[in-house]
């Protein structure tokens, strides 16, 4: 009797946290899906006009396919970078520390301050990516107002940004393969690329599917860098923005909440299909003892 | 007396010749971003481009508390996260402590909710949030930002794992002594979730430290601005000034750098948990 007492009001902080800031307003967000707004606040139970608006609106169909290239491309690009990374740190080299702390700087680093530096680096007159291009003779674009290249910019810090993340993890993941199962294979007579992928890379499978799991699901939240770097009134915004993005400039910037909830739950939905998919597929090449 | 040379490891030369170049790379954000700070505009904008500044200008470091409100911002950041990161992991460790070690009525059921709260993507909250705030009158203020992030269930979930490590008999003995369940958590449980504690909380300080969309959406007065938000909101007002940007930014960078180099070990020992323990 005293236990329980004691346990409810140990949980009793989380749990009315959580009921106020997170169950609640997800039951607020599928009920606004339904309604509209009007200019002055006024809320207006439409049924399902936001959805079917949806579906029509080209904007969110370019939305969609921004979010889907940044998923795919930051989350193959961040994951193949951070394994190969992981496998070179776990040579054990001399410095792998340094190493280590360097490349997981990024992780630590405010996505405002950063977004900042980019977006300097990246200018197209005075950037130092263009002014290093230009010694090797290549007249760089213009990197966040080029409607070709915004996304990929937004893409490239973005992987820039998660690298050190998985590189962690992987390499907690490499430092569980047994040294034994190398030595035999070495004895086999496989090289190094050899035991890499018949050895290594089945038994860090499992790790793999974590980090590509968490990390699809950060990405198609990706937020930060194109609000700091291409902006709400950027000139290349429609060629790069998600739908997060789209939901916030519908929900903040113009004011349509019910419309913006509409999108977000769509964004719900999608996570929640891909990462299902994610598991269904994960027998196909995720290695379990 | 002399040591033999060792041989020379070419493998290992390998690494570092690939290492090399990516740390580089990775790091020149931040080599930009500090040696820009230091510049004048002329030489931040100079074509060429000028890698070095010519001497350290201090001033834009100045220029940064006194005409624009970073003095201001800097204390916000600081007292929003002390706030959050102190609730977050108390109320965590609390609830991680209930889960993992009392028997009550609804236990699982209630830890299985917390555990689908973790799955939903957190901008799915956000207007209902706002408009909540709203109503409180809370909108642009410090608890408008941070009483909704006070709770963690994300934190809940993995002080519950780790409470679950540390052996049973403990608490056992605990209750031949006579010591009632808050008794054992505080006198034993707490002091020894120390390693877990430190790992959520590090992660709580960054991720506070760091947020952009909620405060940004909650804060719009210069004066109430985290300096996430701040940063963000900066290049309206100082477009063309960049040195003091960039002095603005190695600050807010700061912090989290220093403390990453402190706690390193507990950083990266906390991530690898959390890539296990999920």
């Amino acid at each position: 009797m005293n236990v329980v007492f004691w346990a409810y009001v140990l949980i009793a902080p989380i749990v009315i946290g959580e009921a106020l800031f997170a169950l609640w307003p997800l039951a607020q967000s599928i009920y606004l899906s339904f309604t509209s707004w009007g200019v002055f606040g006024q809320v207006r139970w439409t049924g399902l006009e936001n959805y079917s608006q949806l579906l029509e609106d080209p904007e969110v169909y370019s939305a969609l396919r921004n979010t889907i290239v940044i998923a795919v491309a930051s989350v193959f690009g961040s994951v193949s970078i951070a394994t190969f990374l992981a496998v070179l740190l776990n040579v054990g080299v001399r410095g792998t520390s340094v190493y280590r702390v360097l490349l997981f700087l990024p992780v630590v680093t405010m996505p405002a301050a950063s977004a900042m530096v980019w977006k300097w680096l990246y200018n197209s007159d005075i950037g130092l990516l263009n002014s290093a291009l230009s010694v090797v003779g290549i007249d760089g674009p213009a990197w966040l107002t080029d409607k070709s290249y915004a996304l990929w910019s937004v893409v490239i810090v973005t992987i820039w940004n998660e690298i050190g993340i998985g590189m962690i993890i992987l390499l907690a993941g490499l430092q569980g393969v047994p040294k034994s199962l190398h030595e035999a294979a070495h004895l086999d007579g496989a090289g190094p690329v050899a035991t890499f992928f018949f050895v290594t890379l089945p038994l860090l499978t499992p790790t793999l599917f974590f980090v590509v799991v968490t990390s699809t699901i950060g990405a198609f939240q990706m937020f930060d860098a194109i609000f700091l770097m291409i902006g709400p009134e950027g000139y290349a915004l429609d060629s790069a923005q998600n739908l997060i993005f789209l939901f916030y400039k519908q929900g903040f910037i113009i004011g349509d909440k019910g419309y913006a909830a509409a999108i977000v739950l769509v964004l719900f939905l999608i996570i929640a299909l891909v990462t299902a998919l994610q598991f269904w597929l994960q027998k196909r090449w995720v290695h379990y003892e | 007396m002399t040591t033999a040379k060792p041989p020379v490891n070419y493998s290992h030369l390998l690494v570092h010749i690939v290492l090399i170049p990516v740390c580089i790379i990775m790091v020149i954000p931040f080599i930009w971003m500090v040696l820009t700070a230091f510049k004048t505009l002329a030489e931040a904008t100079a074509i060429p481009v000028q890698i070095f500044p010519s001497s350290l200008r201090w001033e834009n470091f100045v220029r940064l508390f006194e005409s624009f409100n970073f003095g201001t911002m800097y204390t916000n950041s600081i007292v929003a996260t002390v706030l959050r990161v102190t609730a977050q992991v108390s109320f965590a460790a609390m609830a991680g402590y209930a889960f993992a070690r009392l028997r009550f009525p609804g236990r699982d059921i209630i830890f299985a909710v917390l555990l689908s709260v973790m799955m939903i993507p957190p901008v799915l909250y956000l207007i209902p949030k706002f408009l909540l705030m709203a109503q409180l009158g809370w909108v642009n203020t410090l608890q408008g930002y941070v009483v909704p992030g006070f709770t963690s269930a994300f934190g809940t979930f993995l002080l519950r794992q780790f409470f679950k490590t540390l052996p049973e008999e403990l608490s056992e003995a605990a209750k031949l002594d006579g010591c009632g369940p808050v008794r054992t958590f505080f006198w034993i449980m707490l002091p020894l979730a120390k390693p877990g504690l430190v790992a959520f909380g590090i992660f709580s300080i960054l991720w506070s430290w760091n947020e952009l969309l909620w405060p940004l959406i909650i804060l719009n007065s210069p004066e109430k601005m985290t300096l996430s938000v701040g940063l963000a909101t900066m290049e309206g007002e100082y477009v063309s000034d960049y040195p003091v940007m960039m002095a603005g930014a190695v600050l807010a960078v700061m912090p989290m750098i220093v403390m990453f180099f402190i706690f390193q070990r507990q950083f990266i020992e906390g991530i690898a948990l959390t890539g296990s323990k999920s």
